[in-house]
């Protein structure tokens, strides 16, 4: 079996991001920092924090406003979740399932811990 | 625009560099890397004029480094490894040799001084190692000098100034400025420099961004070695081999700069056949 290390720096940003406007830190047609205020943010090459954008902008999730900045697309979050969702279904399920089956875990009982999962976290919500 | 062509240097009997050559754009912040006694010093010093190659061309933004044109010098600001200051206090250094810049940037110098905490009203000789590197490094920063040459910037700094440095170095990147940033300590510098140069038995092996790395190798960890066709580098782990392969699909992967580095000194010919195309076995 192989699997990869972690993802290139850009694409890690980048999902740093988008999981930022899942969770609401950053709604649809705010400003977000410039590539520079990024780079000094996270430490990280200007030209890094570049790329990271360019992709995020190919993908529809920000845009670019010439001579403003960089803005959340106003259906960036639909656009954040759809990616975040191929990604999840795509890199992390295979991991975890890998796990499942290095532990003989079967699937009842994920299932049922799904299930509970669900039930607390409704609860959780309605608290 | 810096470019290197077939510079030889040598020490006493020994060969340095060898038929070195090397092109470097603006806008980057280059990493430095070599094994001890590689030479990334003394090739800073030949890029700043203070040592004179035996023979090659060298052109820094169109100047030869060794003759020390002054309208060279105010474009280049090399903070050496090790240092003396002057017995006088922050404010008469910057009065003397900030005139020196042209485009020195007095505000910024005075920000990036309180930033790093430096007493203003002590002198300079008495600062200690680390805090006389954050000096030298606020005043080159606010140079505004289009080529800084950092020489192990990192070493001596302690963890919150590391910190920092990274911020410091990230937000003075411009377009027309060429960052080279000697250092052993790749992980304080992991996700800032690039492209990145090897320097390695007398000439630079390896000038690539990570960009490029990422397209062209990939690591992954493996439970043995004999299942994976073309490995170019391989690392015994607890839980089987980390290896660095050519990267066969689209997928980018972060390759860490240890491992990046091992890859290069340890098979430079077949890193070397992977990035101008062409597979390891091919080159056999």
């Amino acid at each position: 079996m192989h699997f990869k290390e972690k993802q290139a720096i850009y694409i890690q940003l980048a999902e740093m991001i988008t999981d930022n406007i899942l969770s609401g830190r950053w709604i649809e047609e705010d400003k977000i920092p410039s590539v520079r205020e990024m780079a000094i943010t996270m430490e990280v090459n200007p030209n890094t924090i570049a790329r990271t954008y360019n992709y995020l902008q190919d993908k529809g999730i920000i845009q670019n406003k010439r001579g403003i900045g960089y803005f959340v697309s106003p259906d960036g979050c639909a656009l954040a979740k759809e990616s975040r969702r191929k990604k999840f279904l795509k890199t992390e399920l295979p991991v975890f399932f890998k796990s499942m089956k290095l532990l003989d875990i079967d699937f009842e009982t994920v299932a049922d811990l799904y299930k509970e999962y669900s039930r607390k976290g409704a609860n959780n919500e309605n608290e | 625009m810096i470019t290197i062509e077939k510079l030889n240097f040598d020490y006493k009997k020994k060969k340095l560099f060898k038929d070195l050559s090397l092109d470097l754009k603006h806008g980057s912040i280059y990493g430095l890397l070599g094994k001890n006694g590689a030479g990334k010093t003394t090739f800073l010093k030949i890029l700043a004029g203070l040592i004179f190659p035996e023979s090659g061309e060298i052109s820094v933004l169109g100047f030869t480094p060794a003759e020390r044109n002054p309208d060279f010098l105010k474009e280049l600001f090399f903070l050496p490894e090790e240092y003396t200051l002057p017995g006088i206090k922050a404010g008469e250094y910057k009065k003397i040799y900030a005139p020196f810049y042209p485009d020195f940037d007095e505000e910024r110098f005075f920000e990036l001084i309180s930033e790093f905490n430096l007493p203003e009203d002590s002198k300079l000789s008495n600062f200690s190692y680390g805090q006389k590197k954050k000096f030298l490094l606020s005043f080159g920063i606010a140079s505004n000098s289009r080529i800084l040459l950092l020489d192990e910037p990192t070493n001596g700094l302690d963890i919150p100034t590391k910190t920092r440095f990274r911020k410091i170095v990230a937000s003075s990147q411009s377009k027309e400025r060429i960052i080279i940033i000697s250092t052993h300590q790749v992980r304080d510098v992991e996700h800032l420099i690039d492209p990145v140069l090897i320097l390695d038995e007398g000439r630079i092996i390896f000038n690539e961004t990570m960009d490029r790395v990422a397209d062209i190798l990939t690591v992954e960890k493996v439970s043995s070695l004999s299942d994976t066709a073309d490995i170019l580098y391989s690392e015994n782990e607890i839980d089987g081999y980390k290896v660095v392969v050519k990267n066969r699909d689209r997928d980018q992967n972060a390759i860490d700069f240890e491992t990046l580095f091992n890859a290069v000194i340890t098979n430079p010919h077949g890193i070397q056949s992977a990035f101008n195309g062409g597979s390891p076995n091919e080159t056999k």
